[in-house]
C-alpha cells in the first residue's frame, strides 16, 4: 500500500502547484509508503506518491501513464484481479509496459472509462488526472478500505490520503467541525463526508468524483450493500445451508488465495485467536508453500488476554509465531501517537494494541498481513445483532418476566450481577419499543447510551450545534432499506457507520499503515461480500449463535475449542490506563481546567468531574465498577483534546524527512 | 421522611455522580434510563446509594423500572416505602 496526495487547479488563475509544497505532502504519509516516492506535474495539477513495494518492484513506480501519456495515477492500494483485467484489457489492443496493477487501472479507465471501478476486485483510493481534458477522478473501493480525503476551496482541489498531507499546505485552514463532534459522539465515528476537520471531506465508499475545468463536480456511487427483500426469505430452506456452506467456502478460498499469492512480498497473518482470523490463518495456509508466519498481540490482563487460542491455533497451523504483550503502560504511552494516526477522536482505546502489533510485523521484515476483518459484520458476528433479536422478541410480551432472561445469555455478566440490577436495567432495553419498524432500532441502546455522552459538550459547542444542519443517517439510506428483514437492516446500519467510520479505518488501515503494514481482508473480497449478502438471515444467525453458516465452514479444519468458544469483543483496558500511580503527565494536562477552557468543546466543570470520579475509583481500587458510559466519556474527551492539540493548535503533519523524489514527471520544468 | 427531602436527595445524587455536576438537574419525570443518563451500571449504584443511606433493603419485586426509572417514581415509591417501615 501507499500514500498519495495532489493538488489540481480547476482555473488558469493559480500558478502550478509548487514541488517543494508537494514533497511536504508526500512526506507527511511517509508512513504509509517509505520505499519509493514519485510526483508528476503540469501546469494545472500535481500528483505525489509514496510507495510501498508490494507487486512488481522493479518497475511499479508511479505516478504512472497511459500509452500517450495523458492519464496519469496515483493509486494507493491492490487489485487483485488484475492479472484477469489485463487479459482483457491485452485483448483490446491495450499494451503493458509494467506488471503492476496500477497500469491496469490506467488502461481500464482509458477502455471503459468510470464503469471500470465495478469491475475491480480489491482495495483502493485512487485519483487519476486527465491532462488533456482537465479532469481529475477519485474513486475508493467498495467498503472503504482505504481512506481518501478532499479539500475544495477556490476552484483548487487537494487531495490525500491522510488529512495531515493537506494540512502540509499552511495555506489550508485547521478547524473542529462541530458535526463530526456530535457524530462520533452518537455513532463512535464520524460518517463520511464528514471528517472531524471542518472543510475536509472524506469521499464515500463505493463512490467515484470527478472534478473537470469549467464544469460542475460530479459524485457517483457505483456500489454499496445491498440484501434482498424480506419476503424472499418466507420460506425456509435449511436443505440449502450444505450447499451454501461449501459455496461460502470456496469463495472465502479463492479470495485468501488472491491475497495470499498476488504479492511479490512474503505475506504473513494477524492470529487473534477467534474464528474469523483463525479461518483466514488456516486457509492462508492451505494455500500458501514453505513457511507460514502469523502474528499476535497478548494482554497482560488475563480480561482481555486470548493467548491460550492463538497458541492452539498456531500449533495446528505450524505456523512460526510471533507475539507482544500489551500492557496499561503502553496504551497510555502511545495514545497521543495513536491520535496523530487516527486523525478523529475514538471512544476506545483498542487501536493501540493494532498499532503494537503492526509495528512487530514491521519488525520482522514483513510488509502485509491478512486478518479476518469483515466477518462479523457481514455473516452477522456482533452481539449487537443478538440483542436486536432479543430486543424484538421481548417487545412481543413487554411484560414478560421470562424473555428477559435471554439477556442473560447475551452477557453473561448481568447473570452474575445482583438480581436487583436486572429488574430496572431491563428498561435500558426496552428503549425504541415504541417503534418496531423504526430504521435504527437495532441501534437505538448504543445509540442513546454514548450520545448522552454529549452532556460532557461545552454550552458554546451545544449552542453552535443547534444552528447547524445536521445530516440524517435516514438521509443515506438506500429507498429498498425499509423492505429488508431486520437482520440485514441492523446490518447495513453496522457497515455505514462503525466498520466504516472506525473498525476499518482507525483499528484498521490507520494502525497497519503507522509501520508500514498493509491489510488484506479476505471477508472483504466483493465476492465473498456479495454472496453473505444474499444469504437468508437464519444462514448468519440462527437462534443467537451468530456467523451459523461460517461456524460449519470452520468445522474440521480449525480446533473446534475456537469454533465453539463465546465470541469474545476485541477490547483493550480502557480509562483505566492512563491512572495508575505513574500516570502520564500529559493526561492531567488534557484534562486540566486551562486546556479544557481554552480549547472550549468541553464544560470544564462536567469534565472535572467525570475525571475525578474515574481517578477516585481507580485509587480505591474500584475499578470494575467504572460504567460502559463513563469509560467512553474519558476516553473520548481524552482523544478530543489531543487531537484539539496535535493538529489545531499546532500542526504535527509537518516533518523534515528530507525524502528524495525517484519518479520525476515534471511538465512545468520540462523534466 | 418528605418525599420532597427524598426527591432533593435523589436528584443531588444523579447530578453528582451521572452528570458530574452538582449545578445540573434531571428533570423529575424523565426516564433515566430511557434517555442513558444511567445505564446498567448505574443501576446499582443508584440502588447501593438508597439502601445505605435509608438503611433500607429492596426485595427483588420491587426492583422494578416502575419504581426506579424517574426521580419521581423514586421518591414517590421511596417515601410510601419508608413510612412503612418506620416503627
Amino acid at each position: 500500500m501507499c500514500g498519495i496526495a495532489g493538488i489540481i487547479n480547476l482555473t488558469e488563475s493559480h500558478p502550478p502547484p509548487p514541488v517543494d509544497l508537494l514533497k511536504k505532502m508526500i512526506d507527511t504519509l511517509s508512513h504509509r509508503g517509505p520505499d519509493e516516492f514519485g510526483y508528476y506535474r503540469d501546469l494545472n495539477a500535481g500528483i505525489a506518491h509514496a510507495r510501498l513495494s508490494i507487486i512488481d518492484l522493479t518497475t511499479g513506480q508511479q505516478p504512472l501513464c497511459n500509452e500517450n501519456e495523458t492519464l496519469w495515477i496515483t493509486f494507493n492500494g491492490e487489485i487483485y484481479n488484475y492479472i484477469e483485467l489485463r487479459s482483457e484489457l491485452e485483448i483490446f489492443g491495450h499494451r503493458f509496459k509494467t506488471k503492476s496493477d496500477t497500469e491496469v487501472i490506467i488502461h481500464a479507465y482509458e477502455n471503459w472509462g468510470t464503469e471500470c471501478f465495478k469491475k475491480f476486485n480489491g482495495q483502493w483510493a485512487v485519483a487519476i488526472w486527465d491532462s488533456k481534458h482537465k479532469k481529475l477522478v477519485l474513486s475508493r473501493d467498495h467498503v472503504g478500505i482505504l481512506p481518501l480525503y478532499i479539500k475544495e476551496e477556490n476552484n483548487r482541489v487537494w487531495f490525500a490520503s491522510e488529512v495531515k498531507a493537506i494540512f502540509a499546505d499552511p495555506s489550508v485552514s485547521r478547524e473542529i467541525n462541530a458535526i463530526a463532534l456530535d457524530q462520533i459522539f452518537t455513532y463512535w465515528a464520524p460518517i463520511a463526508p464528514e471528517t472531524i476537520f471542518s472543510g475536509i471531506e472524506e469521499l464515500k465508499p463505493g463512490t467515484i468524483r470527478i472534478y473537470e475545468y469549467d464544469k460542475n463536480k460530479i459524485e457517483k456511487r457505483f456500489w454499496q450493500p445491498t440484501f434482498p427483500q424480506k419476503d424472499i426469505f418466507t420460506q425456509r430452506s435449511y436443505e440449502n445451508i450444505v450447499e451454501a456452506s461449501q459455496q461460502l467456502e470456496v469463495k472465502l478460498l479463492n479470495a485468501t488465495k488472491l491475497r495470499m499469492l498476488r504479492a511479490d512480498v512474503p505475506v504473513g497473518s494477524y492470529l487473534s485467536g477467534g474464528l474469523d482470523s483463525s479461518l483466514v490463518a488456516w486457509m492462508g495456509r492451505k494455500v500458501k508453500q514453505g513457511e507460514f508466519r502469523t502474528f499476535s498481540i497478548r494482554f497482560e490482563d488475563a480480561e482481555f488476554d486470548e493467548t491460550k487460542f492463538q497458541h492452539m491455533l498456531a500449533a495446528t497451523l505450524e505456523s512460526k509465531h510471533e507475539e507482544i504483550v500489551v500492557t496499561k503502560k503502553d496504551i497510555a504511552d502511545y495514545f497521543p501517537e495513536i491520535i496523530i494516526h487516527t486523525e478523529r477522536p475514538i471512544l476506545r482505546t483498542a487501536p493501540v494494541p493494532l498499532f503494537i502489533l503492526s509495528k512487530l510485523v514491521n519488525d520482522y521484515g514483513f510488509k502485509a498481513v491478512i486478518t479476518g476483518e469483515g466477518a462479523d459484520e457481514f455473516l452477522a458476528g456482533y452481539d449487537l445483532f443478538r440483542e436486536d433479536k432479543v430486543r424484538r422478541f421481548l417487545a412481543n410480551q413487554p411484560t414478560s418476566k421470562i424473555r428477559p432472561l435471554l439477556f442473560e445469555r447475551l452477557y453473561p455478566y448481568l447473570a452474575l450481577s445482583p438480581s436487583y440490577a436486572k429488574g430496572i436495567s431491563v428498561e435500558f432495553w426496552k428503549r425504541g419499543f415504541d417503534n418496531l419498524n423504526k430504521f435504527d432500532f437495532s441501534h437505538v441502546p448504543r445509540w442513546t447510551t454514548t450520545a448522552s455522552l454529549k452532556k460532557f459538550f461545552s454550552e458554546e459547542l451545544q449552542s453552535q450545534l443547534q444552528t447547524l444542519p445536521k445530516p440524517d443517517i435516514l438521509d443515506t439510506l438506500p429507498e429498498e432499506f425499509s423492505g429488508w428483514d431486520s437482520l440485514s437492516r441492523a446490518q447495513f446500519l453496522e457497515i455505514i457507520t462503525l466498520f466504516s467510520g472506525y473498525i476499518i479505518s482507525s483499528q484498521g488501515d490507520r494502525m497497519l499503515m503507522s509501520h508500514s503494514v498493509e491489510g488484506r481482508f479476505p471477508f472483504l473480497d466483493i465476492d465473498v461480500i456479495e454472496f453473505c449478502n444474499k444469504l437468508p438471515p437464519d444462514y448468519k444467525l440462527i437462534g443467537l449463535n451468530e456467523k451459523y453458516i461460517l461456524k460449519r465452514v470452520a468445522k474440521g479444519k480449525i480446533p473446534d475449542g475456537i469454533i465453539e468458544r463465546k465470541k469474545q469483543p476485541y477490547r483493550a483496558p480502557d480509562a483505566i490506563s492512563f491512572l495508575t500511580n505513574s500516570h502520564n503527565q500529559y493526561v492531567d494536562e488534557m484534562f486540566s481546567e486551562n486546556l479544557l477552557k481554552s480549547f472550549g468543546l468541553f464544560d470544564v466543570k462536567t469534565t472535572r468531574g467525570l475525571f475525578d470520579k474515574v481517578n477516585e475509583k481507580i485509587r480505591n481500587g474500584n475499578y470494575t465498577s467504572v460504567s460502559n458510559s463513563v469509560n467512553m466519556g474519558f476516553i473520548g474527551i481524552l482523544s478530543t483534546q489531543l487531537l484539539v492539540h496535535s493538529y489545531i493548535k499546532e500542526n504535527h503533519s509537518i516533518r523534515n524527512n528530507n525524502l528524495k523524489f525517484s519518479t520525476i514527471i515534471d511538465r512545468v520544468q520540462g523534466i | 421522611m418528605n418525599k420532597e427531602e427524598i426527591g432533593k436527595t435523589v436528584s443531588n445524587f444523579i447530578s453528582k455522580n451521572f452528570l458530574f455536576n452538582q449545578e445540573k438537574q434531571v428533570d423529575d419525570t424523565v426516564s433515566l434510563l430511557g434517555t442513558g443518563i444511567i445505564d446498567s451500571m448505574g443501576t446499582l449504584e443508584l440502588i447501593s446509594f438508597l439502601e445505605s443511606n435509608y438503611n433500607i433493603r429492596f426485595d427483588d419485586e420491587e426492583l422494578v423500572a416502575e419504581n426506579f426509572d424517574s426521580i419521581k417514581k423514586i421518591k414517590e415509591f421511596l417515601s410510601i416505602k419508608l413510612n412503612h417501615s418506620a416503627p
